[in-house]
Formats: structure tokens, sequence, C-alpha cells
């Protein structure tokens, strides 16, 4: 699993790791260059400028406090640091059974492709699944998941366009404990967290499903790698919304860092139970915190430095 | 929440009052709020960086130092740059004389290419164009079906081809165009990752198959840092000519946009902001320049109440308006308006400072909701003279809308404050007595709305200074 994750933020890691080989090139030596180039490298992956300048902060606290001999050491810090800063949950939403997950986010996060990825991963594990098409609003949204049902032979409850997304999620309960179905995924229309309409449409799916569901409910934010700082924005509204459970990060396989998972985990409190690495059935990974900080912080750096200060 | 740049500049200046003059560490101190605001709207590092020592040479030269006022220079120094930035004038599409005129989108998944297609199709049909839209996303399941649908809603029609060969469908969606009379065609393309060199390479091939006089690059507003490399890879392998902005009806600044145009030298042409087919818009950089730095987009908000004012007020009701004589009636239909321009929420963040109102609560947003409930409960005939409502009336409306007593009388407070302030500066704007001539109308109704030079339609910055004070009113 691990090995996977690696693969899967190779580019993640190697988009970090030259910024510290160039930040490295200068010898190991902890100057105010390294923290400038240490906040810069931060602040480039999406973690946001205040959040960057206080890690750096604390890391030159910690840096000085524990008297760490050079920049490898803040680097090893650095890792436990990130590691420490997500929020944690003792079981994965994706673990639990029964269990009934309603994807929400904004348009384009990738909540469709996300669903059907998990409808083949639960019926790979043998899981009883069942999708529900909530997003009665784009065009042919319930064909793709309806595409995505077939592919992994699940079974699917759909409506027609335009009709009513709580009367599905309705059906779909129904649906679920007439066949006893344990992993029930419900795909919800993107929305955009300004629009008021559509989020007080939304609260009402939710609270509908919360109410009639027999099957423990959980609400999951999907967010796209590529996202700035507004991320934090969307996932502020949708979590004082919906009252969220859990955060799923999608296309983590491009340049893009991601970094704004880390400041939504932390401000929110909000675990992340899976990453999206890439365009396969099988990229579709569990998030563990001290991976993703490792990954972050490539292994190979760390192995040459070391060999490097070792001579 | 962001404080706008202006205010935080405000803030660092204000204590400098009465010292005279600035020094560069007053200058500094700004340029530090510059760089965080910037990096806020998820501007590029890198950029922010040669932006401000940019910025910093100019602010430190002798006139903005000595100048009375130098809080507001420092802004406009900081808003001449970024507009520059943007590209200076609005950059629209250009046609070729080839028919037809072929134009492809290309982009990240999720960017919203599908959607910017039927948009583009749609607004290109409003000048008169005939389009074609064109399904190569072979990959993402349901994804011609989606084209398929919008194109149908709009009755534009739709090539979408047999096979997994975008490059034969592209070809084939040509001839099509040719065959059926159209003179533009748009190419949705699947979305792809810039590091995905197959996926490159084959945007590259539809590319060279149809030679399109545009190749436009869909960019999400909300996307962060990682804007720029996605950009450059693009503009490196498939070379497009300008870009989209999708989502710009978020609360996202849209900083990545300035990025793009300063990292390739590709100009912003459209902006996309909303759910229904008209609502890609021509981008303007010194508005977007403004929206950065969180100043809101007083001008835009005015076209689109312009734009709603022409289409719906009925001549009479104009005339109403005219004479001061406004009935609840004519209440309602603002409010349905207001709504059509995106509900209270766009208007307000679209003023000076509106996000940051929004964001600390301070705007009721289910007050008009409200105040139609109430207008509702009353019979046609106290809509039309709301003086006859005494007491009991209002009493009853009250209970029929479930509000209290006093909420029935703040909507009719706010109905005469209105009511004054349209008898106030109405005959100001008339340099002519209203007279009955029907035909006539429509001219003189525009003739007079004029309230400023250079803002279009129905609208003046006095209504919007009211409309803020109305809305703070509320609550």
């Amino acid at each position: 699993m691990f090995e996977s994750i690696k693969q899967g933020m190779e580019n993640t890691r190697t988009k970090f790791t030259e910024q510290m080989n160039i930040l490295l090139d200068r010898g190991p030596r902890v100057d105010e260059e390294f923290w400038e180039g240490l906040e810069e490298a931060l602040i480039l992956s999406d973690v946001g400028a205040p959040a960057a300048f206080s890690i750096v902060e604390r890391m030159r606290d910690t840096a000085t406090r524990k008297a760490l001999p050079d920049a490898y050491a803040v680097l090893d810090a650095l890792t436990e640091e990130i590691a420490a800063t997500f929020a944690t949950s003792e079981v994965n939403v994706f673990d639990e059974n029964p269990v009934l997950v309603l994807f929400v986010g904004i348009n384009g996060a990738g909540k469709t492709t996300t669903v059907g990825k998990l409808a083949s991963a639960g019926k790979r594990a043998g899981r009883k699944v069942l999708l529900g098409s909530a997003d009665t609003f784009r065009a042919a949204a319930i064909e793709q998941l309806a595409e995505w049902a077939q592919r992994s032979e699940v079974d699917i409850v759909q409506r027609e366009r335009g009709a009513d997304p709580a009367s599905v999620c309705y059906d779909t309960i129904e649906r679920a404990e007439a066949t006893g179905a344990n992993f029930v995924l419900i795909d919800t229309a993107g929305r955009l967290h300004t629009s008021d309409d559509l989020m007080r449409e939304l609260e009402k799916v939710v609270n509908v499903v919360r109410k009639r569901s027999q099957i423990p409910v959980r609400t999951v934010l999907v967010i796209d790698a590529t996202t700035g700082q507004n991320g934090l924005n969307q996932a502020r509204q949708f979590n004082s919304a919906l009252d969220l459970d859990a955060l799923i990060i999608t296309k983590l396989d491009g340049t893009a860092r991601g970094g704004i998972a880390l400041a939504v985990s932390h401000e929110l409190q909000l675990p992340i139970a899976m990453i999206g690495v890439g365009e396969g059935l099988m990229d579709l990974q569990v998030f563990n915190a001290n991976e993703f900080a490792s990954a972050l912080i490539s292994e190979e750096l760390r192995g040459v430095t070391h060999e490097d200060a070792e001579a | 929440m962001l404080e706008s740049l202006s205010d935080r500049l405000q803030n660092i200046f204000g204590g400098l009052r009465g010292k005279g003059k600035l020094t560069e560490d007053d200058i500094n101190n700004a340029m530090r709020e510059i760089r965080m605001a910037l990096l806020e709207a998820d501007v590029n590092f890198k950029v922010v960086k040669d932006f401000v020592a940019r910025t910093k040479e100019r602010c430190l030269e002798a006139e903005i130092l000595d100048s009375l006022t130098p809080a507001q220079n420092v802004v406009k120094v900081v808003l001449d740059e970024l507009t520059y930035l943007l590209g200076e004038s609005d950059s629209k599409l250009e046609f070729s004389s080839r028919i037809p005129n072929v134009i492809m989108l290309v982009g990240l998944q999720g960017s919203g290419k599908t959607t910017a297609a039927a948009k583009l199709a749609y607004l290109l049909r409003e000048q008169k164009h005939n389009p074609l839209l064109v399904a190569c996303d072979v990959y993402r399941p349901a994804a011609a079906d989606q084209l398929q649908t919008l194109g149908d809603e709009m009755g534009v029609r739709v090539y979408r081809g047999e096979g997994d060969n975008p490059i034969k469908i592209a070809k084939e969606g040509v001839q099509d165009a040719i065959d059926n009379l159209r003179d533009v065609v748009i190419i949705d393309t699947a979305g792809r990752l810039h590091v995905d060199e197959q996926m490159m390479q084959e945007a590259q091939n539809i590319k060279d198959a149809v030679q399109p006089e545009n190749v436009l690059m869909v960019v999400d507003a909300m996307t962060g840092q990682d804007v720029v490399n996605v950009a450059a890879a693009f503009a490196e392998q498939v070379d497009f000519d300008g870009v989209i902005m999708s989502k710009m009806d978020g609360d996202a600044r849209g900083g990545g946009a300035l990025s793009i145009r300063e990292v390739t030298g590709k100009p912003i042409k459209f902006i996309s902001a909303g759910e229904k087919p008209d609502s890609l818009e021509e981008f303007h950089p010194d508005r977007m320049a403004k929206r950065i730095l969180g100043m809101g987009d007083v001008v835009s908000l005015v076209e689109s109440a312009a734009k709603l004012r022409e289409e719906e007020i009925a001549e009479e009701q104009a005339e109403r308006m005219m004479r001061a004589q406004l009935t609840l009636n004519d209440f309602l239909d603002i409010n349905r308006q207001v709504r059509n321009m995106g509900g209270i929420s766009k208007l307000v963040s679209a003023l000076p400072g509106g996000d940051r109102a929004l964001s600390q609560g301070q705007v009721d947003t289910s007050a008009l909701d409200r105040m139609e409930v109430i207008i509702h409960s009353m019979t046609v005939e106290e809509r039309n003279k709301p003086d006859i409502l005494n007491g009991s009336r209002r009493a009853r409306i009250a209970a029929g809308a479930g509000v209290t007593v006093s909420d029935v009388n703040q909507v009719l407070k706010q109905y005469n404050e209105t009511k004054k302030m349209m008898k106030q500066y109405l005959p100001a704007l008339t340099d002519e007595p209203v007279r009955g001539k029907k035909g006539k109308k429509g001219k003189k109704k525009k003739k007079r709305g004029m309230g400023m030079p250079g803002l279009p339609g129905g609208m003046s910055m006095k209504d919007l200074r009211e409309i803020q004070r109305l809305m703070d009113e509320m609550n």
C-alpha cells in the first residue's frame, strides 16, 4: 500500500523534491535562505500563505529548541509536523459496514467518477453495493453513473433528469433495505458553495437521508487537488450546511500538490478518507497522513542526503 | 475571510496620519499586505514575487510618497499594474474568412469544457452565427450524451460520431458542418492531464487534423498555484490562443487568471459564471483586477441590471415608476429582478467590501424572501394602494405571512423610502414632463434612464449606493 501511494504521488513528490533539492544544493546549512525556500515550497503546494508562514515559524522554533543540526534534520521534523497536522479518524467511513455515503462537492470535482471507482472496489471486496443517482441536474450525469454501475455490475437507482434528488435518495434507501445492500453510495449534483438555493436543496436532501435511513449515513466532500485557497471557503460552507464526516481528494496524479487538503483537514478537523491518484479503477486509494507526509518529502532525497552527510 | 486590500492598506496608512510623509518601511509593510492578498487570491508565487518588486519600485517614486493620499495612490498603482498584467485591452475571438471556423476546447478534467462549449455555442448564436457542437470526449462515460442534451435544449446541432477515435470524429464534425451549412464548429475534447503524454499528443493530433482558428483552454477559477504548470504545459504542447475561466460565479478570486497571462502570454477571452447557457461573458481585465483585490465589480453588476431592465420592465410599469407611483407589485418585480441577477448575495458581493459583509453574516440573504411572502399575503387592492393598510389589515397580513406586525411595518417603511427616493431623483433626470403618447415612451425611457455618463441603462451609482443602504436597513 505504501508503495502504491508513493507511486501515485510521484509527481507531487518530485515537485517538492525539486524545490528541496534546489535548497539542499546549497549544503545542509539552516539559514535565512533555507527558511525562505521552505516557505516558498509550502506556498507553491497550496497549503496557503498563512499556514506556510506558521509552519515555518514553528519549525524555526523546533530547530532552535531541539538544536537540529542541519537542513535534513529539519525536513525530518517537518514530515512529522505535516503528518500530525492532518485530522485522523479511527475508522475509515468506507470500512464501516453497513454504510450509506453521500458525495457532495462543487462542479467538476470528480464526484461521479469517485462513486464509480468506489462501486467497483466495493464489489471486488465482496460487499453488496447499491448506487443512487441523485444528480438529476447535470445533463447525462445519470447516464454516466449508470455506465459505471454496468461496468462493475452493481445495482443502481435512477430517475429521470429533473426529478427531485431527495426522492431519488428515498427510493435508494428503500431499495437498499429491500435488497440488504450494505455499501450504498449516492452521487449528488455539483454545486458552488456560494449558491444559497442549491446549498439549501442539498441540506434538505441530506436531512431526508439522515432521517429516513436505518443504515448509518456519512457525508463526504470531494475536493479537486488542483483547488487553491478557495477550497477552504468551499469546505467551510459545505461543512456548516451539511456537517461533513470526511474528505476525498481527487486528481492528485497531476503536478498539483494538494496542499489545500492539509489546510481543510486541519481547520475543519475532517479526516481524508480516500485520495484519487489516477484514471484507472485501482487508482483510488486509502489515505494515510504519515504516508502522505513521507511521500511529500521524498525518501530518496533523504537517502541521498544522509549518505552525503556520512561521507 | 479576506479583507479587501484597500481596507488593509487603509489600516496600515491610517496610523501614519499627521506624519506627513511615508517611509520605505511603510511601503514595505504595504507590500507585505499586497503579497498576502495576492497569495490568498491564488496568484502564482513567482508572479507575486516579480509583481511586488515592480510595484514597490513604482511606489517609491516621489510623487506617490509625497502625495496627500498615499494609501489610495498605492492602491491605484497596484490596480494599474494588475490590469496591465491581465492584458490591457479586452481580447475578443478572432474569426478567419474560412467557413466553417473551428474552435477547439481543451483543459483538465472537470474544468468545465462541455458546459463552456454549450455556452459558447449559445453566445455565438446570439451573435448571428450558426454553430455546430462536436463531441470528441470518447473517454468519460456519457460525455457525448451531456453535450447532446445541452445542444438539444438550446436547439444547436450536435455531431457525436461513431467509435472511439476523437481525431476521426473531429474531422467528420467539420464535414458535417459543411454539409449542414454551419459557419462555426465548436469541438469539445476530453479532459486531460498535462503530464499525460499520450493524451497531450492526442490533443495535438486533433488540432493538426482540423486546423482550428481558435484553441481555447478552459481553466477552473478555483485552481491554485499549480495552474501555471498546467497552462505552460498546454501552451507548449497544444499552443492554445486564449483562456475561458470557468466557475467564476463562486467566490474564488481567480488569481490564477493573472498568472496564466503572465506565464504564457495567452489572454483570457471569456469568463463563465453560472449554470445557465447565457452566462458566458467577455473578459474585462480591469474588472478582474478589482475582483482579485476584493474591490467589487460594480460595473458588471450595473450591466447585468441594465440588461434585465431593458428586457423586463414593461412600458406601463416604467411610466408609473417615472411618476414615482410605485406600487407594492413593482416592489415584487424588483425583488424578482434581484433574484434573476443572482440573488442578494451576488449583488452584495459585487459591491466593494461585499464579500466580507457576506462572510461575516452582516447581510441577511433571506430578507427578500420574507418581503415577498409578506406582499403575497396582501390583497390586490392593498398592493396597489398601500395607504389603506391600517392596523387590523397589518395584523391580518402578519398572521397570514407567519411574521410579526413589525416585519410588515418594516416592509412598508422600505417601500415608502424607495418611493421617496425615486421622487427625489427622478425630476432631476427628467428634462421634460411626461406625456401620455404611447409610441414614444420606449425611447424617452432610455434617455431619461441614463443616470450617469458611462453607465449603461437605467441605473446610476446613486441607485447602487441606495440599494446598499436599503440592504443595511434590512438587517
